[in-house]
């Protein structure tokens, strides 16, 4: 199978996660379509890699992983201590500073 | 099972290829590394202090700490820079990761000046409300977890508790920050990018007054932020399917030619279209950081919640590390494509000059009020970065290095104008604060004209430079709605002082704490700053000039 297929499927799946990112409104969710985006990054570096015939995007695939499981904890820290404040894990509860 | 058999092979040639050469251990230039290293050590000391210091003994210990390692890394950047890896012996580190040049050496020193004239802020312990069991009161939440106004608070807050963790946090992200315009890869950029940030999503949601607000800022901050670095990596990787390198060198030579892209993905996944693609995203992640129109939505949100002292520390820190890379990777990955990039970034630098100079004018809160001067302000950086040749480098490496000075100070004078409710941030509490306390009035005037850009501040220096730098580039349009957008600012700066010091001081007005020694020394330094780089700039520029030379 062609491996540009690949790529395509990584644009796919980052645009499924951006457009969540826009569309839904619990923060947890949206959170989720952020990692969405970062996993679509991961199979379009090791697609990349294989392409090439590399090993530098398979390393970065990794490092990604470990930015994200550092981003989940940074990340569900401040969603779970909004929650715990507000009950309420909606984007458009947080509007206490408008223009 | 015989077609797995045949594919076996292909399958396996990237591991033998692999395997077959020799695995060589990295090489890596420890000493030309310090700045990062001795950031990064105390910043883990500081985490272990945490662990075992005893809680009346963290804020002293946590204090020495940072600013001793601090002062050793700083001490790194002048012993680099002296020994010439500013100029002659500027080179890459680390097999390629970080590189060590003027640019970066400038910029790891601006950071490590500003965050230590920050720590001094974050550190003020005098201008809370005391009692006599909890003689000193921060500007961070006893206890971050508890819920804001439950029974757990209250009695962390009785207890005397505070969050000292906040100064390993600022080590940590500026180590981020020094990685980050040094970076001589898509990767290490990467990595920066994040280390930087993470821990200021944290800091954000620390404040002791106003927790909801500061809350909410973090969340904000950190959906947006994760939201921006999503795009940043997806444009790594398609510069990497384009180049077939993370180096920004290398792909500078894929770029120009020398070096040849993936034959077979050019022919397939259209090789320009990666690039352009993958630049364009790459660079909308570091648009996002630096809070360029149209990714500058969460600038006044977690301006105006972050704690106070935090403010400061990132609007200036973080500006200065993100135009670094910005200008790294403009000017050493692709300078070939600058027909490309320059007419996108003409357009956002207009839009964030104006939108930043006419919407700070409708503000009422001083918070967000700098929060939209600092977006103009970044567009009138991004005029020096436009202007593409050697002087826009060094007339930008000046800006940033008097910009966050001033930033600080004004910041931190916020800190001190308080009433019974915290910091009194609606502008119109400020009426009159001329009568009631002159010293700290003029002092952000002083520092709201160096905004502005009149001549004899440090405001007025960068302003001149970049503007030069851009007119000889052959932006002079771009000049004239710089200079234009400068005026608009200048008429809400200029409305602040005069509310200050002609309009009448209301009878229920703020009162102006006094700082302890430590906010007093950071308004000083700023001042000092701002003054001394406005009067005599001229070894600045020298010093910028030399060190406006990236490695490739």
């Amino acid at each position: 199978m062609n491996p540009v297929n690949y790529v395509y499927l990584a644009a796919l799946l980052f645009t499924i996660g951006a457009a969540g990112v826009l569309i839904r409104r619990n923060a947890i969710v949206v959170f989720m379509c952020v990692e969405l985006m970062l996993n679509a990054c991961n199979l379009a570096f090791v697609t990349f890699a294989r392409m090439h015939g590399g090993l530098d995007g398979q390393i970065v695939a990794f490092f990604t992983m470990v930015v994200a499981a550092a981003e989940v904890v940074v990340g569900l820290a401040i969603i779970v201590s909004v929650f715990r404040t507000r009950h309420s894990a909606s984007v458009d509860d947080a509007n206490l500073m408008k223009l | 099972m015989s077609a797995t058999a045949v594919a076996a092979p292909a399958v396996h040639s990237l591991w033998t290829t692999a395997a077959a050469a020799p695995i060589h251990a990295p090489k890596i230039e420890y000493a030309q590394l310090s700045p990062i290293l001795v950031v990064l050590g105390a910043a883990v000391a500081g985490i272990l202090v945490e662990a075992f210091v005893p809680r009346r003994a963290r804020y002293g210990t946590q204090l020495a700490v940072t600013l001793i390692g601090l002062a050793g890394a700083f001490a790194a950047v002048v012993g680099l820079a002296a020994t010439g890896y500013a100029t002659t012996k500027a080179d890459l580190a680390a097999m390629g990761s970080i590189a060590v040049d003027g640019p970066s050496l400038f910029l790891q020193g601006t950071l490590i000046l500003v965050t230590a004239v920050g720590v001094l802020a974050i550190a003020e312990r005098g201008l809370e409300p005391q009692s006599r069991e909890v003689p000193h009161v921060d500007a961070f939440a006893p206890q971050a977890a508890a819920v804001p106004g439950s029974e757990d608070e209250k009695a962390a807050a009785r207890a005397g508790w505070s969050t000292t963790e906040v100064f390993p946090l600022t080590l940590f992200a500026l180590s981020g920050m020094l990685v980050f315009p040094a970076a001589g890869d898509l990767l290490t950029l990467f990595i920066g990018l994040e280390i930087l940030s993470l821990p200021l999503y944290l800091m954000c949601a620390l404040a002791r007054r106003r927790r909801l607000l500061s809350q909410e800022s973090a969340v904000k901050y950190f959906l947006l932020g994760a939201f921006a670095s999503a795009f940043f990596l997806f444009g790594t990787a398609l510069l990497y399917g384009y180049a077939g390198t993370l180096d920004l060198g290398g792909i500078a030579k894929v770029v120009t030619g020398d070096a040849a892209p993936n034959a077979a993905l050019n022919a397939s996944a259209h090789g320009d279209a990666l690039l352009l693609i993958g630049g364009a995203m790459i660079v909308m992640g570091l648009l996002f950081k630096v809070g360029a129109v149209p990714f500058h939505a969460w600038t006044p949100d977690v301006y105006q919640g972050a704690p106070t002292p935090i403010t400061g520390f990132m609007a200036a820190a973080t500006k200065v590390a993100a135009f670094g890379a910005l200008l790294r990777l403009l000017y050493v990955a692709l300078p070939e494509m600058r027909w490309d990039w320059r007419p996108v970034m003409w357009g956002v630098a207009i839009l964030t000059m104006a939108l930043g100079a006419i919407v700070a004018v409708t503000q009422t809160d001083v918070k967000r009020m700098l929060a939209y001067s600092s977006i103009a302000h970044a567009g009138f950086l991004l005029t020096g970065v436009i202007a593409g040749n050697k002087q826009g480098v060094s007339a930008v490496l000046f800006y940033l290095a008097a910009y966050s000075f001033v930033t600080l100070g004004a910041f931190a004078v916020v800190t001190l104008v308080r009433d019974a409710g915290g910091e009194a941030t609606h502008l119109s509490r400020w009426d009159g604060l001329g009568r009631r306390s002159p010293l700290v009035a003029v002092t952000f005037a002083l520092f709201l004209l160096a905004f502005a850009g009149i001549p004899l501040t440090s405001g007025f220096s960068g302003k001149f430079a970049v503007f030069s730098a851009a007119a000889k580039g052959g932006a002079v349009p771009l000049v004239v709605v710089g200079v234009l957008c400068s005026a608009v600012a200048a008429f809400f700066y200029v409305r602040v002082i005069v509310r200050m010091f002609f309009a009448e001081p209301r009878a229920d007005g703020p009162s102006v704490a006094v700082p302890s020694a430590l906010t007093g020394t950071a308004i000083a330094v700023g001042a000092a700053a701002t003054l001394v780089l406005g009067v005599f700039p001229q070894w600045a520029f020298d010093l910028a000039d030399k060190a406006s030379v990236f490695i490739r």
